[in-house]
This record gives structure tokens, C-alpha cells and sequence, in this order.
């Protein structure tokens, strides 16, 4: 059975998340909302470790508190549109449809799933200390496959960030050469 | 060089402090419940301080002198006192993470109120000038003074500036830089979060100090700010690049993420991994100045291009906080260096005699000391130069530094010959490959020195005189 202090993180933690997920769409300032993003990745992070999955926790906030943030943050400074508010947008309509499929899907599968059988004894029987090595096994074992095409995907979003900025009709090589090593500095961070 | 300190108070700040009423006039005008709850306060704390003492003496270690080092030993046995107290978990918990978190933070605060001092003395050692030495003997009091005269002046908050997003980097950059202490091994057993993932925990919890500046420099409303937080962001990302495939190679060879195993390792095989990846330890410590802001690469607040970067619209107290955290995190590279590639706590078996955390303390404050030395030695790097060198130069090595060692990794686990011989020759190898690499990648990248004869030096006769060149002519 999970302690007291275990429960009363949980709560605090989704009750951060929840709120700060909320006035993310709520605030009119990108800014503002690009701060409250990190915080609900930070929540998240802090969910996952009440959840005992520390890798999962710090490569939570490895990856998307501090990159994919970043990324935001040069999508709003490097945008003419970072200047404007957090305005209406277009596509409210499918917006809305897209995320009430997508809640639905979540309280289905949690309604659905019998949570009960990885507790207890059925827990005690799987335990495992050290999360790392499991997932390493894991990933460079029967998952290699996923693994590989994973990395692929990411060269490709390489060399599509040098492809993009690189200008063709430049034919002095330095010059756009130059340009490429600098924009993959930001396209190539994630 | 002396250091005269003089009679007279040296700064109206001086005067003003001694024309104060005296402490003890203070404590003897005080009303009479205040001296009583005073007294109960200050017995309660000698009595906690008499029980510490109790626990770390009595018998449970053998009393000899060099007992103080086992600190961890002394926690462990507070520990099982406060179990047998039996008021559950929570108690120990509490009392154990206090006082292991009120160390760390004594300890950096301890260096914060010495270290500013030390490196404006090196730096004038090194400029060939005296340094501070006005404030008390040799200068000492100089910080205190100083953070004296920062909490005095006003904080000012720019017009248009954004007043929430403002008032928070202060104190948001500080936690990280407080946080990433947390694995540091500072003896066998004794760090005060000994996790599994420590390696991916300082890295990531590092990074998150560049939305705190990037905050800063974006609400000053201050185009100098912004460039400062926009330089930042941009050399931060890129840097995070390669210290991370110099972190992979450390793990490759010591198969763990937790730094005590790492520096457990490095004691067991008798190495410190410097001699082993001397690539890595080059990267990481070129990289690490660009995470934190040091000379070499500090274009983020380069005095001379943007006022102050992005703590330009900073004042009083609030500009001494970041300064804080950049001498804190110097010192913090320091101990990652020590962990990772100089054997962290262990000096080849006189850990037994001396307390391994002194050991790292001194590693830790001797890699504060490299990074003063480059301060007044190097020039600033230009932003496109420092770009085009994470990934053009280190980012390529880098990878090709993982393979090599991936593969010696893979060699030494099939190997059945003593280590010293497996490790020694991978040792010679590396050198010898990162001096080729370095090289023919720099000639590569058309960034090879030039060593064409400089020519020689002419006399302008105008500049002294007749007679100066007529002295210099005849070689006097």
C-alpha cells in the first residue's frame, strides 16, 4: 500500500499540472504559456518519479523541460507573430473534437484496464531495482528494431534542417555553409 | 607586493559600520522576554549540537582522531537512533535530509562569502596588480562588504518590463544550481541523492537553468538583455551536445550511471579516466565554460559587446544573486571534473587517512582555480566562432570519440588479460588518437595555426625621441 506522503505528492503534483495545463490555453501571453508548459512538464516529471521510474523522470525533464522548451522559445522569438497575443485560433472547432476523442480514448482505457493485477504480489513477484537496466535490455533487445528506425527518423530531421536552410543558388559554398551549421543549431536540438 | 592595512577605515561603508551601536549595547537595551526567549533558543541549539556530538563520540566510532571523516558512519547512526524512536519513517527522513541539505548549502555558502575574493586576488596576481585588500586583513572582508553594499541599493524594475516573469529568474536560477549538487559523492556512501540515473540527473537538472536566464533577459525589456538571453540559449543548446557524448564515453567504460559507482570504479582500477579519455575531459571542460558563463566563452554577458547580457536591467541584491550562482556553478564544474575524470574522492589509497570529502573539496577548488587561470589568459570568443566550434570541431570528434571507445569497451569485456595492461595500452592509444584527430580535423576545418615568422620589429624614432633610438641602436 502506498505511505501517506506518496498520496499528498500525487495530489499536489496533478493538481500543479492539471492547473498550469489549463491556463496554457487560457493565458494571452506566449510567453507566459511557454513558462507554464515547462511547468507541467516538471508536474509531469514529478509524477513519473511518485511512479518510481526515475529514468523516465529525468529524461522527462532532459528532454522536454529543457530542449523541447527551448525549441518554444526560438519558435516565439524567431516568429514575426511572437509580438501578437495568444489569439483565437482557426481550427478551435477541430481542436475541440481532436482532444475530446483523445480524453475519451484516456478514460475508456483507465475505466477498462484492470489496474489491480500489478499490485500487491503480482508487484512484489516483477520487482526490479534498477529501471535503467531493464530498459536497456529492453531496447537494444527485443526492441532494437523501433530503436534503429527511431534514430533514422532523427538523422533525417537532420539533414532536413541543413537541406531547408541551405540556399541553392548560392554557389560560394562558405557562406551557406555557414548559414546551415547555425540554423541546425536550433533545428537540430531535439 | 605587501599588504599594509591601514589605520583609518577605508570606505564611508567602513565608517558608517563601526559608528554603529555594538552588538552587545543591542542585546543589553533588548526587553526582557526577548533575552529570555533568546537564551532558550540559542540552549536548544547547543543541546542538539551536544546530541550530534553524542551520537558521532559515543562509542559507536572508536574515538580515534581521525574519526571526523567518517561522516557518513555518523549519519547512519543518527539514523537507526531516530528508528528506534519509532515514530516512523517520516522522522528520519526529515532529520537526515535536513541536515545532509543544510551541508551542501553550507558548504557552497562558505565558498560563496570567500570565493569572489579569491578569484579577484588571482585575477590581480595574474594582471600583476594587488587586488582588494582595503577591507579587513588582506582584503578578506571585501565580499561582505560588498554583499553589504548590494542588499543596500535599490531593486529597480524596468518600465514595460514584464513584473512576474521579472521578479522570478533570481530565484529560479538558484535552484538548479542548488539541486545539481545532490549526487555528488563525497565519500563512500555519502551523497545526499544516490540515485541510479546521477548522471542523467546533473545533466538534466543543469539544463534547466537557461529558461531561467532566457526569463530574465526576455522580460527586462532590454534589447541588450534579450541578446544576452538569446546568446545564452543558443551556445547552451549547442553545448549540451557534447558534453553529453563526452558523459556516454564515461559511462561506457565504467557501465554505470551512478556517480559513486563511476568514481568507485576509478578507485578500484587505480586510473582517473583523464588518462583514459583525455578527449572528454577536454570537451566537457571547454563546453562546461560555455554552460556557465566563464571567460573563455562568456559572450552571454560580454562587457564589452552588451553591457551586462542578460542580467543588465538587474540591481541591488537580485544582480548579486546571479553573480552568486556563476561562482557557485564554477565550483560545481569543478566537483563534476573531480567525479568524473580526476578519481572524485579517492587519491590512490590516502583516503584512508585523509577525509575523502576534503579530497574533493580540494579537486573541486583546483578546477575553480584552472577556470581563473583561463580567465586571465584567454581572450572572448566571437558567437559564430563559438558555434561553428561545438558543431563543426567538438560534435564530430565527439562521435567519433564514442566509437573508439565503444569498441575498446567491447575488446576489454572479451579480454582475459590483467587490467593494468588492457587499460595502460588503451590509455597510450587515446592519447595518440585525440593528438592526431585534433589536429588533422582542425587542419581540416582550415583552423590549423599558422607559424609563419612574424616580422621583425622596427624602431619608430618618433615614438621616444632621437635619443631613445639612438639608445636602442647601441644596444644599451
Amino acid at each position: 500500500m502506498d505511505s501517506l506522503g506518496v498520496v499528498i505528492a500525487f495530489y499536489v503534483l496533478s493538481a500543479i499540472t492539471i492547473v498550469s495545463a489549463a491556463s496554457i490555453f487560457l493565458l494571452r501571453n506566449l510567453v507566459h504559456a511557454i513558462v507554464l508548459l515547462v511547468v507541467v512538464f516538471l508536474g509531469m516529471a514529478g509524477l513519473f518519479l511518485t511512479l518510481s521510474a526515475d529514468f523516465i523522470a529525468v529524461a522527462q525533464i532532459l528532454i522536454y523541460a529543457g530542449a523541447i522548451s527551448v525549441l518554444f522559445v526560438f519558435a516565439v522569438m524567431l516568429t514575426p507573430l511572437a509580438s501578437r497575443d495568444n489569439g483565437n485560433s482557426l481550427y478551435a472547432g477541430p481542436g475541440l473534437l481532436l482532444g475530446g476523442a483523445i480524453a475519451a480514448i484516456v478514460v475508456v482505457t483507465a475505466f477498462d484496464v484492470e489496474w489491480n493485477q500489478l499490485t500487491g504480489v503480482a508487484l512484489e513477484q516483477r520487482s526490479f531495482t534498477d529501471t535503467i537496466e531493464v530498459i536497456g535490455n529492453q531496447l537494444l533487445g527485443p526492441h532494437v528494431l523501433a530503436f534503429e528506425v527511431a534514430s533514422v527518423l532523427l538523422l533525417f530531421a537532420l539533414l532536413g534542417a541543413i537541406v531547408l536552410v541551405t540556399d541553392p543558388n548560392n554557389e560560394d559554398g562558405a557562406a551557406a555553409e555557414e548559414e546551415a551549421g547555425k540554423d541546425t543549431a536550433v533545428g537540430g536540438s531535439e | 607586493m605587501t599588504d599594509r592595512h591601514s589605520e583609518l577605515p577605508a570606505t564611508p561603508m567602513a565608517r558608517q559600520i563601526i559608528a554603529r551601536r555594538s552588538l552587545l549595547d543591542a542585546a543589553k537595551a533588548a526587553p526582557v522576554s526577548l533575552k529570555v526567549a533568546g537564551s532558550i533558543v540559542l540552549l536548544g541549539l547547543l543541546l542538539v549540537n551536544a546530541l550530534i556530538g553524542f551520537i558521532v563520540v559515543d562509542g559507536q566510532l572508536d574515538g580515534e582522531w581521525y574519526d571526523f571523516r567518517d561522516l557518513g558512519y555518523a549519519m547512519e547512526r543518527l539514523r537507526i537512533e531516530l528508528d528506534e524512536v519509532n515514530l516512523g519513517p517520516w522522522l528520519s527522513y526529515w532529520v537526515t535530509g535536513l541536515i545532509g541539505g543544510l551541508g551542501i548549502l553550507s558548504f557552497i555558502g562558505g565558498f560563496l562569502l570567500i570565493g569572489s575574493w579569491i578569484e579577484r586576488r588571482l585575477l590581480a596576481r595574474f594582471q600583476v596588480r594587488m587586488g582588494p585588500n582595503r577591507v579587513g586583513p588582506f582584503g578578506l572582508l571585501q565580499p561582505i562588504a560588498d554583499a553589504l553594499k548590494l542588499m543596500q541599493k535599490e531593486v529597480l524594475i524596468p518600465m514595460g518590463a514584464d513584473r512576474l516573469l521579472f521578479f522570478l529568474p533570481p530565484v529560479l536560477v538558484f535552484v538548479p544550481a542548488m539541486l545539481a549538487w545532490g549526487p555528488i559523492p563525497w565519500a563512500p556512501g555519502m551523497s545526499y541523492l544516490d540515485i541510479n540515473v546521477g548522471l542523467l540527473f546533473v545533466v538534466s537538472i543543469t539544463s534547466l537553468s537557461v529558461l531561467a536566464i532566457w526569463m530574465a533577459g526576455w522580460s527586462s525589456n532590454n534589447h541588450y538583455a534579450l541578446l544576452g538571453a538569446m546568446r545564452t540559449v543558443a551556445m547552451m543548446v549547442s553545448y549540451e551536445i557534447p558534453i553529453s557524448l563526452s558523459l556516454i564515453v564515461v559511462v561506457l567504460i565504467t557501465g554505470s550511471l551512478n556517480l559513486g559507482e563511476i568514481v568507485a570504479w576509478q578507485t578500484d582500477h587505480n586510473v582517473w579516466l583523464a588518462v583514459l579519455l583525455p578527449f572528454s575531459l577536454f570537451t566537457f571542460f571547454f563546453s562546461s565554460t560555455a554552460e556557465i558563463n566563464r571567460t573563455p566563452n562568456d559572450i552571454a554577458e560580454a562587457e564589452s559587446e552588451i553591457v551586462a547580457g542578460f542580467h543588465t536591467e538587474y540591481s541591488g541584491m537580485k544582480a548579486g544573486l546571479f553573480l552568486a550562482v556563476e561562482l557557485g556553478n564554477a565550483l560545481f564544474v569543478g566537483a563534476l571534473v573531480a567525479t568524473f575524470f580526476l578519481g572524485g574522492y579517492g587519491l590512490f589509497g590516502l583516503e584512508q587517512w585523509i577525509p575523502p570529502y576534503v579530497i574533493l573539496a580540494a579537486k573541486a577548488s583546483f578546477g575553480y582555480f584552472v577556470f581563473i587561470w583561463l580567465r586571465s589568459t584567454l581572450p572572448r570568443f566571437r558567437i559564430d566562432q563559438l558555434m561553428t566550434f561545438a558543431w563543426k570541431y567538438l560534435i564530430p570528434l565527439s562521435i567519433a570519440n564514442v566509437l573508439v571507445v565503444a569498441v575498446e569497451t567491447s575488446i576489454a569485456a572479451r579480454w582475459e588479460v590483467e587490467a593494468i595492461f588492457i587499460y595502460g595500452s588503451f590509455a597510450v592509444v587515446n592519447v595518440i588518437l585525440t593528438v592526431i584527430a585534433v589536429r588533422t580535423w582542425a587542419r581540416v576545418a582550415g583552423y590549423s595555426s599558422s607559424f609563419e615568422r612574424p616580422e621583425p620589429p622596427r624602431v619608430a624614432p618618433m615614438i621616444g625621441g632621437l635619443k631613445a633610438a639612438r639608445r636602442i641602436k647601441a644596444g644599451a
